[in-house]
């Protein structure tokens, strides 16, 4: 069964995309989407090696929805900063942010959390992938935004992960 | 459709509007390209969210569809801003500009290395 379902979850979730982007429950519908579930993971088993393990799957509900609260408050934050703020006194900065994470999916979650919330941008990682190195569009003080990070949503993704 | 109905709606499609006209303003007003890559990234997001959320109470059939294409938005918004970085990072940013990494190796997009876990 491993050997034919290597991401079990992902063969689920694609088959669901399937036949919701088809739009029916027929027949042929329902063909592609299981050959899409068990084709498409097995064609990216050598990309992707090793499945990863969640310890507490349901965290990751809670961490949606943080995630989409934090969206929504950034966007007016950006937005307020796009439209009123002078140019002169927006403090742009570069942070590194040293990471506790070490699985590759949820250090790139976590890249990505960066990325769409408060003001915020993952730009790199260092060569060793243990630093992310991300740019604030606004942060008169780098290291509380450093901090707000790794205990708002590194924390939460190492629970997670395990 | 009741008019509450569209009232809801028409609240949603205008924020999305604004929030649109906002980001492509300040891609326009914002002066260093790393500042302009947060306009785009952020106030579209809310932007095309409050368009297909619109766009789901108008036609509830269609509410997984639109669901869907929130997704794709968050799984791929980040991947083109990280490029669009990397890209800036590689090509215009001075290495004095630039913080050091937790372990003084370098940031990857100048090493040309590997991210941990994955082979070339």
């Amino acid at each position: 069964m491993r050997s034919l379902f290597p991401h079990p979850a992902l063969s689920v979730f694609l088959a669901l995309v399937w036949l919701v982007i088809a739009g029916s429950w027929s027949m042929a519908s329902l063909v592609m989407a299981v050959l899409a579930g068990v084709i498409v993971p097995l064609a990216i088993v050598p990309l992707w090696p090793d499945r990863p393990r969640l310890r507490h799957p349901l965290g990751l509900i809670g961490y949606i929805l943080i995630v989409l609260y934090d969206v929504v408050r950034s966007s007016f934050a950006v937005a307020r900063i796009i439209l009123f703020m002078p140019s002169a006194e927006i403090r742009s900065a570069w942070i590194a942010i040293p990471l506790d994470l070490t699985a590759p999916e949820a250090i790139a979650l976590l890249a990505g959390t960066i990325t769409m919330t408060p003001g915020t941008l993952t730009a790199d990682y260092s060569a060793d992938g243990r630093t992310l190195l991300v740019h604030a569009l606004h942060a008169p003080d780098p290291d509380a935004v450093r901090d707000e990070i790794k205990s708002r949503y590194e924390a939460r993704l190492k629970r997670i992960f395990g | 459709m009741n008019l509450a109905l569209e009232i809801v709606l028409s609240v949603f499609l205008v924020i999305g509007g604004l929030f649109g006209l906002i980001g492509s303003f300040g891609l326009m007003r914002l002066k260093e390209p790393m500042q302009r890559l947060h306009a785009p990234t952020k106030a579209t997001t809310v932007g095309v969210g409050t368009a297909l959320i619109a766009a789901g109470i108008a036609t509830a059939t269609s509410m997984p569809k639109e669901a869907l294409v929130s997704l794709f938005l968050f799984v791929t918004a980040p991947i083109s801003a990280l490029m669009l970085a990397r890209c800036h990072v590689w090509r215009a940013a001075k290495p004095g500009d630039l913080p050091k990494d937790a372990n003084g190796v370098g940031w990857a997009v100048l090493k040309d290395a590997s991210p941990p876990g994955r082979a070339d």
